[in-house]
């Protein structure tokens, strides 16, 4: 009885992750989406518990046990949650994805010492073998590369490593894992000690592979890796149902696999980049030539100040801000959402031109907004608003860059050329709030700010947006 | 060509749940407009938290004698907690924040 019961409960936990995950689809419903998967997986984990019988019909035990670490893993999760600034959100969902592919090769590592026990000299079972390395592998690169991901998103780790020949170190190791896992499932070696030592090298092997594969990879595409390790997890999270033979598991874990691969192609979509580019990393290479090749001629460009801009702000008609991770950075996203309203007040119309890649993630900036209380539909999608730049009076770009490089476009040779961009150049005025002339993460210079019509705005966006409201507020 | 065969015929159900749960996957995600897509991914990567449902199964069947078995039974327990409870909780962070103004959209 009690199995039929779990097995309804692991096809209704399935139907949450299903519905759950449509909805999140939606904005309205996205939050009720959210909390209805919660809601799928507290009775999976809890159904578990007490309903799940192996096949001698035993139940769990070590219950103690099996609560004191879901209670230490929800007080350490939801304070984590609760406290991480949103800006750094992309790093924390990267440090969840990473605790899941260890959770999965955990699974691996217990499960693969206990078979081996009872296979004695019996038929080799190649499947279960098979299954159980590949989650092995699945998750620890997921976990490894999530926490380098985790390290670079945080700035603990410099943006431009690059180790010499590592892709044919990283297609060495690819092959050298999937042989050995072929080799080990196969049954090729059968002797538990000799087996035990090359699962803990296929281990180590997985480990370093994730560390490999994303060292190199560009600052901007670290929401494409993040998406990818993503579904990896999800990948092993679906080994660990074949494993078991759970279809909560394996309904779950294969469902993220899928969208999250989805996911990843629409990112690059986004960026206008293959995914054997962001893996194989021509981002780097490309961009170094380019920017040595401007560094040559000094070019000039024109520079504002907060109370110049802010009277030319406050005379005109129309105002699109393209705001971007500098932005973010320096938590200005309420600063700027007051002088949306100030300059709202005195009949300037104020929009928002939303890169798909703004920010860290897409829809990173949405969400960052959305935060400080700017209303939904102010944010204008790239290419809702970009016929709308020759209608503006002034852009202002705060602590974006690539994303309004028009090199994009017009430059062949560009690492980005091809990258859908935002139009501001056609705007009447430009003004660019950055730190410095630094390149932005694509490390290229960008031609915009050397135009006629741009003037640059230097320093931090927050401390620069301040002395604009209250300079417009003196006016 | 006979293996591969029956190795389907063996666990067809598990075959039309792969497959079914692909195309569902790819489904969903593709209508997604592109302000949803962080929230989206973070949803999904707790969604792949279910991977606790294995590490509470490990946890339960271990040999309460067997110290290194608990405690890696406990470990994985507690990461995949942080990833179920982490994961949604972010979410939800995320996605209050589209709803806190009911009148636009």
């Amino acid at each position: 009885m009690g199995e039929y019961i779990l097995e309804t409960c692991y096809l209704l936990a399935s139907i949450c992750y299903i519905l759950g995950l449509k909805m999140m689809a939606g904005p309205k419903t996205a939050r009720n989406g959210n909390l209805l998967a919660a809601g799928g997986m507290a009775l999976a984990i809890f159904a578990t518990i007490y309903l799940y019988q192996d096949d001698l019909n035993n139940k769990l035990g070590n219950h103690l046990w099996i609560y004191s670490g879901i209670i230490i893993g929800s007080l350490a999760g939801w304070v984590a949650a609760k406290k991480v600034q949103m800006t750094a959100m992309p790093q924390m969902v990267s440090v969840f994805n990473g605790m899941g592919g260890a959770c999965a090769a955990l699974i691996s590592l217990v499960e693969f010492p206990k078979a081996l026990e009872h296979i004695g000299h019996g038929e080799w079972p190649v499947l279960f073998m098979a299954t159980v390395l590949c989650g092995l592998v699945i998750g620890s690169v997921s976990f490894s590369g999530s926490m380098i991901a985790f390290l670079k998103l945080n700035g603990n780790m410099g943006k431009d490593i690059r180790i010499p020949f590592y892709n044919i170190i990283n297609t060495f190791l690819i092959f050298g894992i999937i042989g050995l896992t072929v080799c080990l499932a196969g049954g090729h070696i059968t002797d538990h000690n000799q087996f035990t030592m090359w699962a803990w090298i296929l281990l180590a092997a997985s480990m370093f592979y994730g560390i490999m594969f994303v060292v190199p990879i560009g600052g901007a595409d670290m929401p494409v890796v993040i998406s990818l390790l993503n579904s990896f997890t999800g990948m092993a999270a679906a080994f660990g149902g074949f494993l078991y033979g759970n279809m909560a598991m394996l309904t779950g874990g294969i469902l993220v696999g899928s969208a999250g691969t989805i996911l990843t192609v629409v990112m690059c979509k986004a960026m206008n980049r293959s995914l054997t580019n962001v893996i194989f990393g021509a981002f780097g290479t490309g961009g170094k030539s380019v920017a040595a090749k401007t560094d040559g001629a000094q070019k000039t460009y024109k520079e504002t100040n907060a109370s110049d801009l802010a009277v030319l702000l406050n005379y005109s008609q129309k105002v699109i801000i393209v705001p971007g991770y500098g932005l973010a950075v320096a938590q200005a996203q309420h600063v700027v959402h007051e002088m949306e309203q100030l300059l709202n007040d005195r009949g300037v119309e104020v929009k928002y031109a939303i890169h798909p890649v703004a920010g860290r993630m897409p829809g990173h900036m949405n969400v960052l907004l959305a935060e400080s209380n700017v209303d939904y539909d102010k944010l204008v999608e790239m290419d809702d608003i970009n016929p709308e730049f020759s209608t503006c009076d002034v852009v202002m770009v705060l602590g974006a860059n690539d994303v309004v490089n028009p090199a994009a476009k017009e430059d062949p040779n560009s690492p980005i050329y091809g990258m859908p961009i935002l139009n501001v150049e056609n705007a009447k005025t430009t003004v660019v709030n950055k730190r410095s002339m630094n390149v932005g993460y694509a490390g290229i210079d960008n031609d915009l700010f050397y135009r006629d019509k741009t003037a640059m705005l230097f320093g931090d966006a927050k401390k620069v947006l301040s002395q604009i409201v209250s300079e417009l507020k003196n006016l | 060509m006979t293996d591969i065969l029956s190795f389907l015929n063996e666990h067809i159900e598990m075959v039309y749940v792969v497959i079914l749960s692909i195309i569902l996957g790819i489904q969903v995600i593709e209508s997604v407009p592109a302000v949803l897509h962080t929230p989206l991914m973070s949803g999904a990567n707790a969604i792949h938290g279910v991977v606790i449902i294995g590490a509470i199964i490990i946890m339960g069947k271990a040999d309460p004698e067997n110290t290194l078995a608990l405690i890696l039974g406990l470990i994985a327990v507690i990461l995949g907690t942080l990833n179920v409870v982490g994961g949604f909780v972010v979410t939800n962070r995320m996605l209050e924040m589209f709803k806190k103004k009911p009148k636009n959209k």
